[in-house]
């Protein structure tokens, strides 16, 4: 029966030990630019939230090559009903310029963890309910490339994405561009990013951040 | 007579405006001498800001400056400010809740009054009209007011609390504010795709 045991604990010992120097050799390579020799067109998530997020993106995706950046996965929370409308306006525009051919894009709706206003208690079963669903929308999208600036919905997918990475489920590149909105401090999705070094690139639009986070590339204002 | 602008802004919603003022002249002298306050608030509910710009020393203030018009958009606020055609002396006062035509509006505009989001906040900044922002200090994470102060700062608007409003309009010196040079994604850009090793082009 001893055996048994000391078995058991050997193998759960060894998973968490492999799984540490994973973690560890997916933080070391988090932010080292990896060249490839011919550049593929990536897979490409793109999070998008109300009050100035969506406009900020759609400026950064109005001089992004858009061939390099195919497919693409629009995701707004579901209680947002402009910011995939003003994506499909852009996707339009695409097709309308020829920039690319065939269409290329999909527009997601996720729920959000918690809404304004809403109580602390309720708050649990809600924020389970859109991990679930966040992972669910990962798994079927597997993004090569994360660009998001700030909305909250944007961290249970930039988490799932880094632990794909982690698991070797897939590689990705995280980018996230902190809001101009923010000028001394950097929001809470921000900062988690920053902080938990999950963002390959950080991006901050005001100088005084940059002083402040010095990891951050100032980039100017997007606006 | 109704008074229709070039901008787009129906200023009563097509009602007759019979306001002497409106009566000389033909209808481009009439605009001439409209100087319109477009009071915006997104799709936010800021009804302390609709109440600060419906007090009367608020509209005296830009009456004192050559105002003839206040707008308001008033959002989702219960807020409902007095409807004027301006007999009082003071400025014609009209509102609406929300309209796909804020760049009209906008464009009409002599002077905005907005809330300090950062949609509004740019795209006024865009059609360069001068702008006061007033800050909501009713929100529970007010970051808000860290955009509208750098960029007063910076002299591109004026920044102010419902309060504080009128001190504001009374002190402003519209000359001295600086245009703003619309910001630049490709810094960025540059960097993801070089990140990624996409040739630079």
């Amino acid at each position: 029966m001893d055996d048994f045991y000391f078995y058991i604990m050997t193998i759960i010992a060894t998973s968490v030990a492999i799984f540490l120097i994973r973690l560890l050799h997916v933080l070391y390579l988090t932010g080292k630019s990896r060249r490839l020799k011919s550049p593929q067109p990536l897979s490409t998530l793109i999070v998008l939230g109300s009050g100035g997020h969506t406009a900020e993106m759609m400026n950064l995706l109005s001089v992004l090559q858009m061939d390099r950046f195919t497919p693409r996965f629009y995701i707004a929370a579901a209680t947002d009903n402009m910011s995939l409308q003003k994506a499909r306006v852009f996707e339009d525009s695409l097709l309308h310029k020829k920039v690319i051919k065939g269409s290329s894009a999909q527009f997601m709706q996720i729920y959000r963890s918690r809404e304004v206003g809403q109580s602390y208690v309720t708050s649990v079963c809600t924020t389970l309910l859109a991990t679930t669903h966040a992972l669910w929308l990962m798994v079927k999208i597997r993004p090569q490339v994360v660009l998001c600036n700030g909305p909250g919905t944007c961290i249970p997918l930039c988490v799932i994405a880094f632990l794909f990475k982690v698991i070797g489920i897939r590689w990705s590149s995280i980018f996230y561009v902190e809001s101009i909105a923010r000028v001394k401090r950097l929001s809470l999705s921000g900062l988690l990013l920053y902080k938990l070094c999950i963002a390959d690139q950080f991006f901050v639009q005001w100088p005084q951040l940059q002083r402040k986070y010095p990891r951050a590339h100032y980039v100017g204002c997007l606006m | 007579m109704v008074v229709k602008l070039s901008g787009g802004v129906h200023f009563g919603h097509n009602r007759i405006i019979d306001n002497e003022k409106f009566e000389m002249g033909d209808t481009r002298d009439s605009v001439s001498l409209k100087r319109i306050v477009f009071v915006t608030v997104g799709t936010t509910c800021f009804d302390a800001l609709v109440k600060a710009v419906d007090t009367l020393e608020v509209k005296q203030e830009l009456t004192r400056r050559g105002y003839t018009h206040l707008l308001i958009q008033m959002g989702r606020g219960t807020y409902v400010p007095t409807k004027s055609l301006g007999e009082d002396g003071l400025m014609a006062v009209d509102y609406f809740t929300f309209s796909s035509s804020i760049a009209d509006h906008l464009r009409s505009a002599s002077l905005v009054i907005s809330h300090a989001g950062s949609g509004s906040i740019f795209e006024t900044l865009r059609h360069g009209k001068p702008l006061i922002v007033v800050v909501n200090e009713d929100l529970m994470d007010n970051h808000q007011s860290e955009l509208a102060e750098e960029l007063a700062a910076r002299k591109h608007l004026y920044c102010a609390h419902p309060q504080s409003l009128h001190q504001v309009i009374a002190g402003m010196d519209l000359e001295s504010l600086l245009p703003y040079q619309p910001g630049d994604a490709t810094p960025v850009a540059k960097l993801i795709n070089r990140f990624l090793g996409f040739p630079d082009d």
